[in-house]
């Protein structure tokens, strides 16, 4: 059981509350696809990811990385059980997508540094604490149903 | 994944911009680091203060960087540039590798909060791959 202290809810979603995702989410899904190239093996289907600058203007890329980032909308809400609210997203990973669970710990570190870029000084480490330990525990859930 | 000379200019030229920062950068990514991940402080256990902004985390801070420099400076040869230090990492310190892709991490995070503009997604897999061939050279005599 995830144990959550009031400054750390308070902190997820006051992140969440004023998060751009239209900004922030493509910006995340490009990151990992540059800073981690392996990665676009899961992107056969979307177009030219040729190099950072294609990636960078690829409009599916881009509604993808918004999507995704919305995909953690439900663990906000349900911060005291992810594991189970993200049970059917897990299966999908493994089952459908056949994403490697390794890949969710790079996308998460981007998504940190994106958002330690857009908060600047103010991504205090109290801040990095407590959202690294969400998303750690996003990344543990959807790795959850593999087998 | 070696660095390739795109990846050296782009590590060069994102030095530049950081050097004058660098004491801040490297005291700011300690702290965060024993904050963020309590199990680097099992190294430090013979300090007093590891709070963030604490004489002895600046210090160690500027001491990191420096290493840091170090490696830019030898780029060319790691293993080489950074022997002693290498030697310095295995038989005294000892510190598990597992923890250098740790420090990197809270490295990039602060370079990120500090230089959003400059540290572009090329930047940021240059140096990442960078700061991971420095941890090899540094871990290159442990066994």
């Amino acid at each position: 059981m995830v144990v959550w202290s009031e400054q750390e809810r308070s902190i997820i979603n006051s992140i969440f509350a004023s998060l751009d995702y239209d900004d922030i989410g493509p910006k995340a899904l490009c990151r990992c696809l540059i800073v981690y190239p392996w990665t676009q093996r899961y992107f056969g289907g979307f177009g030219n990811l040729y190099n950072a600058e294609a990636i960078k203007t690829n409009p599916m890329i881009a509604a993808h990385g918004i999507k995704v980032l919305h995909g953690l909308d439900r663990a906000v809400k349900n911060m005291d059980n992810i594991k189970a609210t993200y049970a059917e997203l897990s299966v999908m990973h493994s089952e459908k997508l056949h994403i490697d669970p390794d890949n969710f710990k790079l996308l998460a570190d981007c998504l940190t540094i994106v958002i330690a870029a857009k908060m600047g000084t103010a991504f205090t480490a109290d801040i990095q604490a407590a959202f690294q330990k969400f998303l750690s525990v996003v990344v543990n859930a959807l790795g959850r149903q593999y087998h | 994944m070696s660095l390739s000379s795109k990846d050296k200019a782009a590590v060069k030229a994102l030095w530049a911009k950081l050097s004058k920062s660098a004491d801040d950068i490297g005291a700011d990514a300690l702290g965060r680091m024993f904050q963020v991940y309590p199990s680097t402080k099992t190294y430090f256990s013979h300090w007093n203060d590891l709070s963030i902004g604490s004489g002895p985390v600046k210090k160690h801070g500027k001491t990191v960087m420096g290493g840091v420099g170090l490696a830019v400076a030898n780029i060319d040869d790691l293993v080489k540039g950074l022997f002693e230090l290498s030697e310095k990492h295995a038989f005294e310190l000892r510190v598990d590798p597992a923890n250098f892709r740790i420090l990197t991490h809270c490295l990039l995070v602060v370079v990120a909060s500090k230089f959003p503009a400059d540290f572009t997604p090329e930047a940021h897999v240059a140096f990442d791959k960078f700061l991971a061939a420095v941890s090899l050279a540094l871990s290159e005599k442990y066994r």
